[in-house]
């Protein structure tokens, strides 16, 4: 009976065709089924992550074939503790999806939420698999999904901001396919532990190198790393809110999670940073980012747009500490996913909620806000507080450990765009604050006359809840952050 | 240059997917009609089947369906993999062309959606329609 890692992934996908087909029979119906199979979910990934943690990796054979014909889950901490936190935020954003998506896309609900079961289904898949090309799979299963979710947002721009997703999102894919071709070439195999033996023997071969690029290449396309970052922002800011929800914290942070699983488990840290030598490079390339990234969010009318910039820097800070090449660096990158996760989460929250009331979030149409939506401002200072990184809030453990990584990599560049980023946002929120306390209710709200008729009033208790609970969590896991740490990451370091 | 001809020749496979994914990575840049971009990126896509379909091939072997298995005789024959080609790449590829139909199938109706929308599928019209709306960001 240890079939929970098969559990976790088939369960919302089955629901999702069940969720498919009850909308035939009743639109309401989608709603509870898609809530059952990522509860489902989340009790496997609890089961799960206990079991590894006490008793070591699961191998997990899917129909029982060994592992380099079959498919295998292979789940160990950094899986597991992924798995988790996927789940859990899927679960928690479902909930508080039920009023904006019924305020948004109400009559194409029941599509809604079988597209979202059918995203979260992606996204596990791609966390709990051992196969390169499974991975292919999975990644594309989630992209597919997103285009179509962007598309249900704002009529006027959210197809032109994902059919330009599709362009190049389908140009990261084929780079990855291409790259595990190159691999499969030179090692006969697509099973990723089975590969990373057959590595070990062959490190000086131009093949692998080929295949390693593209493979890298098409990842950082997939996770908007900064030159490839293009197609992130409009499609972020236009698709619904039920989606930006979740897609802005988990997708990119996946594909970090894939970044680190190709680095660690099938190239190798020797491969990367003695064969290679290229991580000086690529710390490099992380530093312009998170600068541009923080650069270009400044520079932003819209408050969604504005966070949408902060994942581009975000990403910069994950890939720069996973390239230092020390294990300071890697436990403050893999630390951050759980972090930038869970704060990105509570930040779209709050502006979830603010969506809910506002219809348009320029940062003009912020004014006075801090009176009228209390409790959503308080999540989202909190969340604000984090991405600055201000302890005791998660966000500054998991910058302390970038920080320390790089001075011990001897990056001090890379050190120093931490900072200056941190306060850039720290500029970039204020503006926020001012805007939405000291500035009055402007009385006409600026554009049109019927809208100043508009009572402003906090958001629904469900949104509110999941919120208030997201925002309290990043204090949470800022106080045990060092358990994380030493139960979940150096383990799975060592 | 004498070098390069015979490399050219021997890998020849590798050098037409390469054109060919050049051609769709060019139209997908460079064309100004959504269609055409579409038609780009299925060409790229094909470009990396083909890849696929080309390192499972070898020189003098057969499609991998074991000789005389069924018929008298031949039980216990030794079976030598150099006879057969290896069915694995293309059998990756059918899931492949699974995606890339699908993500083709998800495109055209996004460009449908754009066309209802601005009556326009030509990306600098779209643009100046854009620019008419207003400045949303």
């Amino acid at each position: 009976m240890d079939n929970y890692p098969a559990l976790i992934v088939i369960a919302p996908l089955l629901t999702a065709f069940l969720a498919g087909i009850a909308v035939w029979i009743r639109e309401r119906l989608a709603y509870p089924i898609a809530l059952t199979g990522l509860a489902v979910s989340i009790f496997s990934a609890g089961k799960v992550l206990m079991q590894v943690i006490t008793s070591g990796t699961i191998q997990y054979r899917l129909a029982g074939w060994a592992p380099p014909m079959g498919i295998e889950y292979r789940i160990d901490l950094l899986n597991a503790m992924v798995l988790l936190l996927v789940s859990s935020i899927a679960f928690l954003n479902l909930v508080a999806s039920y009023k904006s998506v019924d305020q948004e896309i109400n009559d194409r609900a029941g599509s809604f939420y079988t597209m979202y079961l059918l995203f979260v289904t992606g996204l596990l898949g791609v966390t709990v698999t051992g196969d390169l090309f499974n991975l292919y799979v999975l990644i594309e299963l989630t992209s597919l999904t997103s285009y179509a979710m962007i598309a249900l947002g704002d009529r006027d721009r959210a197809p032109l901001a994902s059919l330009n997703y599709v362009f190049i999102g389908v140009i990261g894919a084929s780079f990855y396919l291409l790259g595990v071709g190159y691999l499969y070439m030179q090692t006969g195999s697509l099973n990723m532990a089975d590969v990373a033996n057959i590595l070990s023997g062959i490190q000086g071969s131009s093949t692998v190198l080929t295949a390693f690029i593209l493979m890298m290449i098409g990842i950082w396309i997939k996770m908007a790393f900064f030159p490839m970052h293009v197609w992130l922002p409009n499609a972020y800011t236009y698709s619904p809110i039920g989606f930006a929800r979740v897609v802005a914290p988990l997708m990119t942070k996946v594909m970090i999670y894939v970044m680190i699983r190709l680095m660690i488990t099938v190239f190798g840290f020797d491969y990367i940073f003695k064969t290679l030598n290229l991580s000086d490079a690529v710390v490099w390339l992380g530093t312009i980012a998170i600068l541009s990234g923080a650069v270009m969010a400044l520079s932003q009318k819209n408050l969604k747009k504005m966070l949408t910039y902060i994942i581009v820097c975000e990403i910069g800070y994950m890939v720069g500490g996973a390239w230092l090449g020390n294990q300071l660096g890697m436990t403050g990158a893999i630390l951050h996913i759980l972090n930038d996760a869970l704060m990105t989460f509570a930040l779209f929250l709050a502006v979830g909620n603010m969506a809910y009331r506002l219809k348009k979030l320029d940062l003009t149409d912020l004014q006075g806000l801090f009176g009228k939506m209390p409790w959503t401002m308080a999540g989202f200072v909190l969340a604000a507080f984090s991405i600055i990184g201000v302890p005791p809030t998660c966000g500054f453990f998991s910058k302390w450990y970038l920080i320390l990584g790089a001075f011990e990599a001897g990056a001090y560049h890379f050190a120093g765009a931490l900072i200056i980023s941190s306060l850039l946002s720290a500029v970039l929120f204020f503006k926020v604050f001012e805007i939405c306390f000291f500035e009055p209710m402007s009385k006409d709200h600026g554009h049109g006359e019927s809208h100043s008729q508009v009572v402003i009033e906090e958001a629904p208790v469900s949104m509110l809840f999941v919120s208030g609970l997201v925002s309290l969590s990043l204090i949470v896991a800022g106080l045990y952050s060092g358990t994380i740490v030493n139960t979940i990451i150096l383990p799975f370091l060592k | 240059m004498t070098d390069l001809l015979p490399l050219i020749v021997a890998k020849y496979n590798y050098w037409l997917y390469v054109i060919l994914m050049m051609i769709g990575l060019y139209a997908m840049i460079a064309k100004n009609n959504l269609i055409k971009k579409l038609v780009g990126m299925n060409i790229f896509q094909t470009a990396i089947i083909l890849f696929y379909v080309s390192i499972g091939y070898k020189t003098d072997a057969t499609i991998p369906i074991i000789q005389n298995a069924h018929g008298g005789g031949s039980h216990g024959a030794v079976i030598h993999a150099a006879d057969y080609i290896n069915p694995l790449p293309h059998v990756l590829m059918l899931t492949a062309i699974v995606v890339s139909v699908a993500t083709f199938g998800v495109a055209m109706a996004l460009a449908v959606r754009i066309y209802q929308r601005y009556q326009t599928l030509e990306e600098d019209e779209l643009r100046m329609r854009l620019i008419d709306i207003g400045p949303e960001e």
